[in-house]
């Protein structure tokens, strides 16, 4: 019987055939806490009398949610994860080196890995042919410890997705769509798994965005294919070696199949307070906006950074909207330097911040006033997301989010395109 | 852990996100559980941190506990002296880690259950008594390695038993 990509890569790491439904114990390739969940992962050890990590060179402990720390208890916090890294020799990454699921693309994870990640989002990774899922703080700990996690082998839900995206529509819209369609719990317990002619030609940037939001649609990760345009991305990165191909068995077998023509999805908006709440730009163009923030582990990278900076070059935000973007890491936001990106942005009246999650968890800059609203190209708009829950967020992509900060109200991109 | 139960119910809606539980403006007070636990659920129902009594029941509908992966959000849950949670279905990760933090997660027909309905559940039996209206619920069993982890007392005191996963 054909295996799906979750059940070779688990197979892999149990060292067994597995299917769909088995429970192993599997071995880990990469374990990451962020700052959020590291200090607690970190007391669990000690209560545990663990402090050790298996493979620390693939231990990471990211400051990244709360970066540079805004508050006395979270500098603390910090301490923490700097004085475990200290002891057993893990990575530690730094306040301005970026959000822990680029980074964790960027430096560490190859596909065929199991990374386990104290972070919901941990599912980006997924994109490079890894299983990448988030987990507590307390699993991770073990993780880090043993080398070893307990996995429930999920079964799949195959997305295929053919044809040519119109202009202005993006992987972000496509994700908003899928997630539009199946709801914020359609895929609980399970495996998404990305394919078709479209995922193949698109940039590893734009995969990144899909596997990222796998999470909003209850999954436990969001898989794609290992192939050329993977490699070229490790190679880009000096992992070129690292590279290996990954693909589902022609007759692997999956729970669900979901065909999705590219071609008929509009520029998307999630409107508040849940992701799967889903109109089009279009149906929403005129919602008054008094934050957009261009960033994030979903739509923070240089491709992302690219678009916004197309539509605001030689334009200014509108006076009633304050616009902040944040690069995803150090590197993004080094080539959208040299790209003069930056420089477009800071001149179109926007505030860019040190590389981290910026806004999005609600600890810092950029909380919302009561009744505010923030269009936002980030993968959550829950109640109180954004440090306020009074404030009203909406999701949607870069180019969304750029026209909608000049035109002060959610405007559909084409209109300028 | 006990494995008989007996609180008061306290209803919420479908989608409780783990912002609702444990609020991102609150982060500062994520090293410091007993004072976070003051404003469990409250982005919800700001009344819940001082209504609830030990071995009460927070009963949500669909999707209970999505969102983010903070282990904060089933944790003070427990600490505020929830007895179990009982939901129509949870998010995974709140559902992994609720049974990590040894905090039962029973998934029920909730819609017959009302706000401040007395309730006892037998964990072991597998039964909720709605003592409020006279009936009786069944909820699905735990997968067996999880009902291992909870009833050696979370995840943290199983590895600290065996020194590894121990399965069966």
């Amino acid at each position: 019987m054909g295996k799906t990509i979750a059940e070779k890569i688990i197979g892999e790491h149990a060292g067994r055939d597995v299917v769909a439904g088995d429970i192993v114990v599997a071995k880990v390739d990469v374990a990451a806490v962020q700052d959020g969940t590291g200090p607690l992962a970190v007391q669990q050890l000690e209560k545990m009398n663990l402090i050790q990590a298996k493979n620390p060179k693939r231990t990471v402990l990211f400051i990244d949610h709360a970066a540079p720390s805004p508050h006395k208890d979270l500098s603390n916090a910090h301490k923490i994860l700097r004085d475990f890294a200290k002891k057993t020799g893990v990575d530690l990454s730094e306040i301005g080196t970026g959000v822990c699921h680029q980074r964790l693309v960027e430096s560490y994870v190859n596909p065929g890995d199991i990374l386990i990640g104290a972070d919901s989002h941990t599912c980006t990774s997924g994109a490079l042919g890894a299983f990448a899922t988030g987990m507590g703080s307390t699993d991770v700990a073990v993780g880090i410890a043993l080398g070893k996690t307990w996995l429930r082998v999920p079964e799949t839900i195959r997305i295929n997705v053919n044809g040519e995206f119109k202009e202005g529509v993006y992987a972000k819209d496509l994700i908003l769509y899928l997630i539009g369609k199946i709801t914020a719990d359609g895929a609980t317990y399970k495996a998404l798994e990305f394919g078709g002619e479209t995922i193949k030609k698109m940039s590893m940037s734009d995969r990144f965005t899909l596997s990222n939001m796998a999470v909003e649609a209850g999954a436990k990760t969001g898989l794609i294919e290992a192939d050329e345009t993977t490699k070229a991305f490790l190679e880009s990165r000096g992992r070129g070696k690292k590279f290996r191909a990954i693909a589902p068995d022609e007759d692997a077998v999956y729970e669900e199949l979901i065909e999705i023509d590219a071609s008929e999805i509009e520029p998307m908006v999630s409107a508040p307070h849940t992701v799967d709440n889903t109109s089009t730009a279009a149906e929403l163009a005129g919602t008054k906006l008094d934050q957009v923030f261009i960033g994030t582990c979903t739509n923070g990278r240089l491709s992302d950074l690219a678009i916004a900076a197309k539509l605001l070059e030689g334009k200014v935000r509108h006076p009633d909207t304050r616009l902040i973007v944040v690069p995803a890491s150090k590197d993004v936001y080094l080539d959208a330097l040299a790209a003069g990106y930056i420089e477009t942005f800071i001149r179109a009246g926007a505030a860019v911040m040190a590389p981290g999650c910026g806004p999005c968890v609600g600890v810092h800059q950029g909380i919302l006033g009561d009744g505010e609203a923030c269009l936002s190209t980030q993968n959550r708009n829950f109640q109180g997301r954004m440090g306020n829950t009074k404030g009203f967020i909406y999701l949607a992509s870069p180019a969304t989010a750029a026209i909608s900060a000049i035109k002060g109200e959610i405007t559909d991109p084409r209109e300028v395109l | 852990m006990e494995s008989e139960l007996k609180g008061k119910a306290w209803k919420f809606g479908d989608g409780i996100s783990t912002d609702h539980i444990a609020p991102g403006r609150l982060f500062h007070l994520r090293t410091n559980l007993p004072e976070l636990a003051k404003h469990v659920l409250e982005d919800a129902d700001p009344e819940f941190p001082n209504k609830v009594r030990k071995g009460d029941f927070v009963v949500g509908g669909r999707n209970f506990g999505l969102g983010s992966s903070r282990e904060h959000a089933p944790t003070i849950i427990k600490l505020s002296g929830v007895g179990a949670v009982l939901a129509k279905s949870f998010a995974r990760i709140f559902y992994r880690n609720a049974i990590n933090v040894g905090l039962p997660v029973l998934i029920c027909d909730t819609d017959q259950i009302e706000d401040e309905d007395e309730l006892e559940i037998d964990l072991s039996a597998g039964v909720i008594k709605d003592v409020t209206k006279g009936i009786e619920l069944t909820f699905s069993p735990l997968p067996d390695i999880m009902i291992k982890i909870l009833s050696d007392g979370g995840l943290a005191a199983h590895i600290n038993k065996y020194g590894d996963f121990k399965l069966e």
